[in-house]
């Protein structure tokens, strides 16, 4: 049966593709084609913009799309986790209304869960929602936020009930980025970038309709959110639509929006040490003949190879499409010893120059970024300590830190000064 | 590049895992390392007739079951859990490749099959008192005489020496220097000239001697100066497997600690819910998994012959130096008292941990090794 289910398939796709596909319409007008056909998101149920296809005839559809070079459905960063998010937890509407013009890249979004009193403890929430005369009232702060400043939405976690426990009173909202009430300035960063914002609410509505999952479930819907933003990579890594003749207007769209996502990520790579730079690096400064330099690179080889090595078994232990679970946190803590050994030699391997930055310094300011962002390995996307104390209590089954907070009403739990807390 | 095991490979592990915890507890490993061979022939004949594990890596043309080094990692990383008193790295590891890497046909003909069912337990000799591990550094000589060689020198640092069979000897031809006139050579342990003495080991699960040879009749193996690349490739598949095995040591130590911080209570808690505690043992499972990857990685590389395998195999030699320690030193912390007493078994592992550290070279050596191969890349002495 499959073979021929492929066939028909394929030649369905084809057919649609020889019909529409276009490289000078709009980016936005191609995609609408492509939601509203349902060959966006093939796997999706046909009353969702999709097409109700298994995943391996799904993925046969991508296979044409990329092979004449169409541009797929808008679903990096934040895209990826309204969408998620809104096909786990959304209701009926709210799939309908904001599914559709997420995939066409009409609505960006951004994900506004950290905050300044709670970073590592997400559950923690201090920013408040309250419902006067039907509407939701939010007040509050949250911090590194990606894309706050050229977002249309953002999936909100805000505190509804003070007088439960933590994690009981959170509630999951849709937030329209665009009103009076929200101001987005950027946060700058030790190495000089600017990637991620600060949000303020002040009195931000939210229309009743658009709270996801019922009220007090909150940390359900976030839950579901940070799954997705652990198991998805760097936004830096974003690429353009392979192959096919690639001019046209919906390609320059397609670069622009990339760019425009990209942007603040230029330093990513070099937040991991860059370790692709060392050997290159002895070598010009002759550091290579150290004897004790010598062995500081034996050791970051050793920690990178077997690093590497580490990700791909715990990878070939997975069945098509599971996480990697709590062994994600012993890779990511893999990563940050590599970042912070790769910064040392890094240091060695400069001697004086490392007191250098900018156009003078080695590598044109290169590896003085590497310095002053390597830090940031270690606290993003859950510091060491937390992973540590992941991998101690999920994968070595030791006994889970005691909870000063979680069975007393928060309104009672000891929190950092700040708005909200009052 | 395969990253996880068959099957049948783990189930392979299975049923040497379970026949090890049956036959090699603490308390035989205790028995056995008071004795001066360190080892028990009995036992060893039987862990061959049951389990042939020498023949494992050996073509089936030699009586062996024609696995590859993957398969013979598994069989170390299963010994060095169960810190096994037994022959087997010296003689099936390092004695069994340097007859499959240097000797001639006839002579793999004649002398595998006894190595492989047991009857024979052999010992690769290389290093002398100077212990260094390049092969270079030999100066053991063979002089040719009528139809034969005689061998004058001191081996030492050679594991299980004292009470093999066979000897396998690297020497030079006299007057030659470095790489150049190295050549291999079978010699039996009871042969006339030869003096042997067990040297006091700091491990003593794992049994070193000093042997002086003093015109020694000797058979050459293979070409007369050609053994330095047999003996490379022999040193680079030890290393490789020597690292399985320390890490299987390594992760017998980790869970050791782990039950331990489990099991014991201070302050009203176990040991086990202190957040310090569990940092260190979450440090602990990320420094073995480390190792582990990079041996695994040098298992499989020495089974695929790849060409950079030699630094792959000192890599993960490095690697598995410093875990092996680190996870031996945190065991003993963990346990605290208890941990530094003679009737607590953690001490065993960790003397295994400490010679094994410098055993066929240090982390340092190999990790200039691995500079070697990659770094400097045909641009050394720039």
């Amino acid at each position: 049966m499959t073979a021929l289910m492929e066939a028909a398939v394929r030649a369905e796709i084809k057919d649609w593709l020889a019909a529409e596909w276009d490289p000078n319409l709009s980016l936005v007008e191609w995609r609408k084609r492509l939601v509203s056909s349902g060959w966006g998101a093939p796997s999706w149920p046909v009353t969702l913009f999709g097409r109700g296809l298994d995943p391996a005839l799904a993925s046969i559809v991508e296979g044409e799309m990329r092979r004449v070079g169409a541009v797929g459905v808008a679903r990096s960063g934040a895209r990826n986790l309204a969408i998620q998010t809104l096909l786990a937890h959304g209701s009926e509407a709210q799939k309908r209304d904001f599914l559709g013009p997420t995939l066409t890249g009409q609505y960006s979004w951004c994900q506004l869960f950290s905050e300044p009193g709670s970073g590592s403890d997400l559950a923690g929430a201090a920013t408040r929602a309250d419902l006067k005369d039907g509407r939701w009232i939010v007040n509050g702060q949250k911090v590194w936020t990606t894309s706050a400043d050229h977002a249309d939405w953002g999936l909100l976690l805000a505190r509804t009930d003070w007088d439960v426990p933590k994690h009981k009173g959170l509630s999951f909202f849709l937030i329209d980025m665009r009103q009076p009430g929200i101001e987005v300035r950027p946060l700058r960063q030790m190495n000089g970038y600017a990637s991620f914002n600060e949000v303020f609410l002040t009195d931000a509505e939210v229309a009743p309709e658009h709270m996801i999952g019922e009220l007090g479930d909150g940390w359900a819907v976030a839950t579901t959110t940070l799954m997705h933003e652990r198991s998805h990579g760097d936004p830096s890594a974003a690429k353009p639509t392979e192959a096919g003749g690639r001019q046209g207007r919906v390609y320059d769209e397609e670069r622009e929006e990339i760019a425009i996502a990209t942007e603040p990520y230029g330093w990513y790579p070099q937040r991991a040490g860059r370790v692709d730079l060392i050997l290159e690096r002895a070598q010009e400064t002759g550091k290579i003949n150290d004897p004790v330099v010598r062995d500081e690179i034996g050791k970051l080889l050793v920690l990178d190879h077997s690093a590497k090595w580490t990700a791909l078994r715990a990878r070939a232990k997975l069945a098509p499409g599971e996480g990697l679970g709590p062994t994600g946190s012993l890779i990511k803590l893999l990563g940050s010893h590599v970042a912070r050994t790769a910064a040392r030699v890094h240091t060695l391997i400069s001697g004086t120059d490392a007191m250098l930055a900018g156009t003078e310094a080695p590598k044109g300011g290169l590896i003085a970024e590497v310095l002053v962002s390597v830090p940031a390995v270690s606290i993003a996307g859950g510091t060491d300590e937390i992973q540590r104390n992941i991998i101690a209590e999920r994968i070595l089954r030791m006994p889970k830190e005691v909870n000063l907070d979680a069975n007393r009403p928060f309104r009672d739990v000891l929190k950092n000064p700040g708005p909200g807390t009052r | 590049m395969q990253y996880s095991f068959t099957t049948e490979q783990n189930e392979f592990r299975d049923v040497l895992r379970r026949f090890f915890e049956q036959s090699s507890p603490p308390h035989v490993v205790r028995r056995l390392m008071e004795t001066e061979a360190g080892w028990d022939r009995v036992f060893w004949r039987d862990l061959n007739t049951q389990l042939g594990l020498c023949g494992v890596h050996v073509p089936e043309t030699y009586g062996g079951m024609g696995f590859g080094f993957v398969e013979l990692g598994i069989v170390l990383e299963e010994m060095g859990r169960a810190l096994l008193c037994a022959p087997f790295f010296s003689s099936a590891v390092l004695a069994t490749n340097a007859i499959l890497n240097g000797a001639d046909e006839a002579q793999k003909a004649a002398l595998l099959p006894g190595l492989v069912a047991g009857d024979t337990v052999a010992a690769l000799a290389i290093t002398e008192s100077d212990g260094k591990w390049d092969p270079g550094a030999v100066a053991t000589t063979a002089q040719q005489t009528d139809g034969g060689y005689r061998l004058s020198g001191v081996k030492s640092f050679v594991i299980d020496g004292h009470s093999a069979d066979l000897l396998i000897v690297l020497a030079r031809l006299p007057g030659s220097k470095g790489e150049d006139g190295l050549s291999l050579f079978a010699v039996r342990g009871d042969a006339d000239g030869v003096k042997r003495r067990a040297l006091q080991t700091l491990d003593p699960t794992r049994k070193l001697a000093r042997i002086e040879f003093d015109g020694v009749e000797a058979e050459l193996l293979g070409k007369p100066g050609e053994a330095a690349g047999p003996i490379a490739r022999t040193l680079a598949q030890a290393t490789a497997m020597l690292a399985n095995e320390m890490v299987g040591g390594a992760e017998r130590l980790r869970e050791s600690a782990l039950d331990y911080a489990n099991l014991r209570v201070q302050f009203g808690r176990p040991v086990s819910a202190f957040q310090a505690m569990k940092h260190k043992q979450a440090d602990m499972l990320v420094d073995l998994e480390l190792a582990k990857s990079a041996a695994y990685q040098a298992a499989q590389a020495a089974a695929d012959d790849q060409p950079d395998f030699p630094a792959v195999a000192s890599l993960a030699k490095a690697s598995a130096s410093d875990a092996y320690v680190q996870t031996a030193i945190h065991t003993i912390q963990i346990h605290g008292g208890i941990g530094f007493t003679w009737e607590n078994d953690t001490h065993l592992w960790f003397k295994r941990a400490k010679s094994s550290e410098v055993l066929l070279g240090d982390a340092v050596w190999h990790r200039e090794a691995v500079v070697r191969a990659w770094a400097d890349g045909g641009r050394a002495g720039q």
